[in-house]
């Protein structure tokens, strides 16, 4: 059928010029020869000596075989978009610990045993136990046939049952609605009204993501548009978790940024609001704002009033609003209360809850359950013009539906059991214990961080890190810069080779010129979380003395 | 007279994109008892729309915003679903079953508009269909596109006891084998219960082999628990497990589990890799080429990402072989314009299911080398072979065999996913990626670009361990899991012959064999007359073929337009994965709705010539 007769062998057939084809070769006639004994060798060969073939020494078949050749593919010539894409979350402080956990492995002397990594928000991976409830559904969702085991509560099984029903062959190995599950959309709808005092919610304006980063990506790309001064805008709060940096890169959209109030404990201010938006104005045209509250990396929890404030601000401002609400079970300080986007706008009357356009973002990695791994999320969309939404509807159908056990996850996290349910003793318990340690925790990292000489740490309010502003001698930052390193990624990558204490340096989430900070975990468990910061203390002190 | 703005702009959106056919929507609402709630409201609208525009009730900004829409039906064409919209506002006037979902569906969003919304200021959007993304715009992906839309509504409408010639919608459109009623693997769902609920451990109920690949996989896990991120490349161990079965499936041909990427379905990895290479500007603007008909996932990425997307054509008349003298054809023509960077590759192939063959990956392979091309090589239907005469070759075994001269610079991208072969677990969005000769630097950009996005479900990972590591032959699961396997394998081999055999049957149609894959692509006649009326409707031929056939039999297919055909060929997809019984039905409904088709808009005598 496809036989590699003369007819069909490139260059041969006189149908076709190839100006460009084979240019290492010089001369159609001996082009056409060697093309011809090229191939005919070749396939030849390949068609009865492939067993030799496979016995290629190694070496040669790595990179560095004698055959130089251009590849396709190289630092210069990929997308110049996904070069500019940073996320310190993961970056090199990150690799190094890796590369040093391994190191330990093989048995390499360092001054400690353990690499403690607080460099991220995974909880599970830090010791905390799932919530009991949400993985027997999920094994029951997973192998139906423990339906029939009388190992698992009624109130489990009642669970799964409900979101086998509502997925194609009631298996979840079918694909879903690329919105998500009907049913789980439903409970979503549910959640947020009873959440939000009985705000209505639309099930249709609920879209199931793949973890919250997902559907924070996908509203990114519906918003940018334009070139140049008309290129859009998009304000994000400094510090900020990187992916909205990252994904504005490779958007290539204009990243705006506004400064939390450090000194106030990272709150929002809208005067600075105005002049960063301002000052956008002159070189792209600002569409959005991002709110992370609460806030990550700083922990600040948003005052009912500061909601408000932004909110009649992207209303006069005609911005889209975008609001990072992951943490929303995260609230640990007495004083301090979580307070949705969405409930704010309805309570402030029809003109803004008819007009402003809102997309919040929830998922299953955060609060109490900490279930990263699932990568469940959903988003709501609130005043979203029909058109676009069936523009969005369209787009996420590309990737056909987010993982179905994350669906599922998300689906308990909303309807979790209620009282008088066989599970919800158990599950009030593991959830309050959670939350519980989580306070403690937050309390406990920021009272002896603010013990340390040159540290300042304001209050974890919420969320699960605290970011702390570190005061770098002038020698230390000189060292650094003859380095070509940013000073705070000096000072964590020596905390790393020393201590074995993997955090993120401030510069990976932004800060005021000239202050450095890093953000750390508070999800260790108690004992390793003390052992950590009474090394960082130790380690500060050391560091300030040696470069003094 | 003060009418609340948001759903004036609807109102107005709605007037405007229909007010051609208003009276046929009167005669209409009249007609139709069964509708009558929702139509009323549709008419009140539409009676009020026209009121606000002939009162000269509308204040500058509203009539700058009314003249907006006026243009939306326009700009909405560029897109498909938006496009469908239009289109079934445009068949009003033959006031079949389509026209009357497009009016629900807009009067139900109305309904609840103006239910819920009061009068405020105007405010214009901040995301419109104008200040929308133009790349989103552009995306289309018709295997979820309007007709499964439709699909899904008239599901609904059953469920809500509407009447239609027929009481179930055979969905054909989506290779989704468990929806279709496949079984899972037990095996798998035991591992995966088994991670998601470890306490199950100690259960005497699971066999011995799934604890340990269990175990395996927990102790992979930070924290031993699925809940936790992994590596943003995946979990180690589940990595290793792929490059083993790599280095089994092709015979012994080295694979480094460094290469290994695993992902979020297939599509993730797909699109990762595309969006490292696209770059420059007009002339040099990344190039994809990609073959036609094609899976729509290729050229909504393309679009997405505003790269060129650069046609090859499958050889139909060969059992949609790959012809390198077209691949020169397309690469020749295309460098007028762009930079072609890559070369796109489904084999098993979808939606053509032809499977190809050692020499003519060959000669993909040589051309690529040859024109310095990145290959994609998708590779996720590796398991569904029927033929007896076709075996799966992979691209990474065949560049190995063409020595090291291919072996040691052909970039190569390779996709794998739980979705297809025996598994069918779509749900769970595994897949990996396997890259060869990826340049170390670039690696280190992927890595960066795939850790913004954390990890790949961590379940999904597991499921793709069990696909690539089952019960070995001593194992106490592998009876069963054989067992499984070869029925579920062997039904479909069954499926694909039967529905080769019986559509290639019917007058009017033909279908290449199904030689793999999920999917037959036959190439179907529509007369010129029905040619004519879907181009009156605004729609492709295909388009109302399918439409009709959903209309009148239930069952739902995707038009060839989705995928790409030559121009005048019409085909449509559909799957093989309905139960046999099911298949059977679908395939006599499809023959009988064919011929009546062909009976309404042309003689016999007529086709017969």
């Amino acid at each position: 059928m496809m036989g590699l007769t003369a007819a069909k062998l490139p260059g041969l057939n006189s149908f076709y010029t190839f100006p460009e084809y084979r240019r290492l070769h010089v001369g159609v006639q001996k082009r056409i020869t060697e093309v011809t004994d090229d191939l005919s060798v070749r396939s030849r060969a390949l068609s009865g000596t492939s067993e030799p073939r496979r016995g290629v020494a190694p070496d040669k078949m790595s990179d560095h075989a004698v055959f130089t050749r251009d590849k396709v593919l190289t630092i210069h010539s990929m997308n110049p978009t996904v070069k500019k894409v940073e996320y310190a979350v993961r970056g090199p402080i990150v690799q190094r610990a890796v590369q040093i956990e391994q190191e330990l492995r093989q048995g390499v002397k360092k001054p400690f045993t353990e690499v403690i990594k607080a460099n991220i928000g995974d909880a599970q991976a830090m010791g905390q136990q799932p919530i009991t409830f949400f993985r027997q559904v999920l094994a029951l969702c997973s192998y139906p046939e423990l339906l029939k085991d009388n190992m698992f509560p009624e109130d489990a099984k009642n669970r799964a049952k409900r979101i086998l029903q509502a997925c194609g062959g009631s298996s979840i190995g079918s694909y879903s609605a690329s919105q998500g599950i009907d049913c789980v959309r439903q409970d979503v709808a549910h959640y947020i009204e009873s959440r939000d005092g009985g705000v209505p919610c639309d099930p249709d304006n609920i879209y199931l993501t793949t973890g919250a980063s997902d559907g924070i990506v996908t509203m990114l790309k519906l918003l940018v548009c334009g070139e140049g001064p008309t290129r859009t805008g998009v304000m994000i709060s400094i510090p900020q978790y990187p992916l909205y940096s990252a994904a504005l890169a490779e958007l290539a959209a204009v990243q705006i940024n506004y400064y939390l109030n450090e000194d106030k404990c990272w709150s929002m201010d809208v005067s600075e609001l105005e002049r960063s938006l301002e000052a956008a104005r002159k070189y792209c045209n600002p569409k959005a704002l991002c709110v992370i509250n609460p806030g990550n990396p700083t922990g600040q929890v948003q005052s009912r009033q500061c909601i408000e404030d932004v909110i009649r601000f992207a209303a006069k401002e005609n911005l889209f609003l975008m609001a990072d609400e992951v943490y929303q079970d995260n609230v640990y300080a007495d004083s301090c209360q979580f307070h949705s986007f969405k409930k704010v706008l309805f309570e402030m009357g029809p003109q803004y809850s008819d007009t402003v356009e809102l997309a919040s973002f929830h998922s299953t990695s955060k609060c109490y359950m900490g279930e990263c791994g699932f990568r469940g999320g959903y988003m709501e969309v609130i005043n979203m013009d029909p058109e676009v939404k069936a523009q969005l509807n369209k787009l996420v159908s590309v990737r056909l539906c987010p993982p179905v056990p994350g669906q599922a996850l998300m689906d308990l996290v909303v309807n979790p059991p209620k009282p008088g349910e066989p599970s919800y003793n158990n599950f009030k318990k593991e959830r309050t214990d959670t939350l519980k340690l989580l306070a403690e925790k937050a309390k406990l990292t920021e009272d002896i961080l603010n013990t340390v000489p040159g540290i300042t740490c304001n209050p974890v309010q919420g969320a699960m890190y605290s970011f702390p502003k570190i005061s770098l001698p002038g020698r230390a930052i000189k060292e650094a810069m003859a380095l070509g390193q940013v000073p705070d990624m000096f000072y964590c990558m020596k905390l790393l080779e020393e201590t074995g204490i993997c955090l993120v340096p401030g510069s990976g989430f932004g800060q005021i010129e000239g202050t450095y900070h890093f953000r750390m975990t508070i999800l260790p468990p108690t004992d390793k979380l003390k052992i950590l910061l009474a090394k960082v203390k130790e380690f500060h002190e050391k560091f300030t003395k040696q470069y003094s | 007279m003060q009418l609340a703005p948001p759903s004036f702009a609807l109102l107005t959106n709605h007037l405007t994109s229909r007010n051609k056919n208003t009276h046929a929507l009167i005669t209409c609402v009249l007609l139709s008892p069964r509708r009558v709630p929702v139509l009323i409201l549709h008419l009140l609208c539409t009676l009020i729309g026209s009121l606000c525009v002939t009162g000269s009730i509308i204040g500058s900004r509203s009539l700058e915003h009314f003249t907006t829409m006026h243009r939306l039906p326009h700009l909405a064409n560029r897109s498909f679903i938006a496009g469908a919209l239009a289109q079934s506002s445009r068949c009003s006037k033959t006031r079949g079953p389509v026209e009357w979902r497009g009016l629900q569906r807009y009067s139900t969003a109305e309904a609840t508009v103006v239910t819920r919304e009061t009068a405020v200021k105007m405010r214009e959007k901040t995301l419109t269909m104008e200040t929308l993304s133009p790349q989103v715009k552009a995306v289309e992906y018709a295997v979820r596109g309007p007709i499964v839309m439709k699909a899904g509504d008239i599901e609904r409408g059953l469920l809500q006891g509407q009447k239609h010639p027929f009481t179930e919608v055979i969905k054909a459109n989506i290779g989704d084998a468990h929806a279709m009623g496949q079984k899972p693997i037990t095996f798998l769902r035991q591992v995966v219960a088994l991670c998601s609920f470890p306490e199950l451990l100690e259960s005497p109920s699971f066999p011995e082999d799934a604890k340990l690949r269990a175990s395996r996989i927990l102790q992979g896990c930070g924290g031993q628990s699925m809940g936790s991120y992994s590596a943003s490349q995946g979990v180690e161990c589940i990595r290793q497990d792929i490059a083993a079965y790599i280095e089994q499936r092709d015979k012994g041909v080295p694979s480094d589990w460094d290469n290994i990427y695993l992902t979020t379905g297939a599509s993730d990895g797909i699109v990762s890799i595309l969006k490292m290479l696209v770059s420059g500007q007009g002339l040099s603007r990344s190039g994809v080429m990609i073959p036609i008909p094609q899976y729509p996932l290729y050229s909504a990425a393309i679009a997405e990402l505003d790269a060129v997307q650069i046609n090859y054509y499958l050889d139909e008349d060969h059992c949609w072989a790959l012809d390198t003298n077209e691949l020169h054809r397309a690469y020749l023509a295309a460098k007028e314009h762009c930079n072609p960077r890559v070369i796109c590759i489904i084999n098993p192939g979808n939606p053509t299911g032809q499977v190809q063959s050692k020499k003519c990956i060959e000669e993909v392979l040589h051309f690529a080398f040859e024109e310095n091309l990145f290959v994609m090589a998708d590779e996720v239907y590796q398991d569904n072979v029927y033929s007896p005469d076709c075996e799966f070759h992979s691209f990474k075994k065949v560049l190995y065999e063409m020595g090291p001269e291919y072996f040691n610079t052909v970039e190569l991208a390779s996709f794998h996913s739980t979705s297809k072969g025996y598994s069918g677990e779509c749900g769970f969005r595994g897949g990996y990626m396997e890259v060869v000769n990826l340049d170390p630097e670039v690696k280190a950009q992927l890595v960066k670009l795939l850790s913004v996005r954390l990890c790949p479900p961590v379940s999904g990972q597991a499921a793709m361990d069990v696909v690539v590591n089952p019960p070995l032959p001593h194992e106490p699961s592998y009876a069963l899991f054989h067992e499984e396997k070869s029925a579920v394998l062997g039904a479909l081999a069954e499926k694909a012959q039967m529905t080769e055999r019986i559509l290639d049957a019917v007058p009017g149609i033909q279908c290449n064999p199904v030689q793999g894959a999920m999917y037959a692509y036959p190439r179907i006649l529509i007369p010129p007359q029905a040619v004519d009326e879907a181009k009156s409707l605004g729609m492709p031929p295909d388009m109302l073929y399918c439409l009709r056939l959903l209309e009148e039999t239930g069952i739902c297919i995707v038009p060839g337009s989705g995928f790409g055909q030559r121009e005048g060929t019409y085909h449509f997809r559909m799957t093989i994965l309905p139960s046999m019984e099911k298949l059977k039905v679908l395939l006599e409904k499809l023959r009988d709705f064919h011929i009546k088709f062909l009976k309404k808009y042309a003689s016999l005598e007529e086709l017969e010539r």
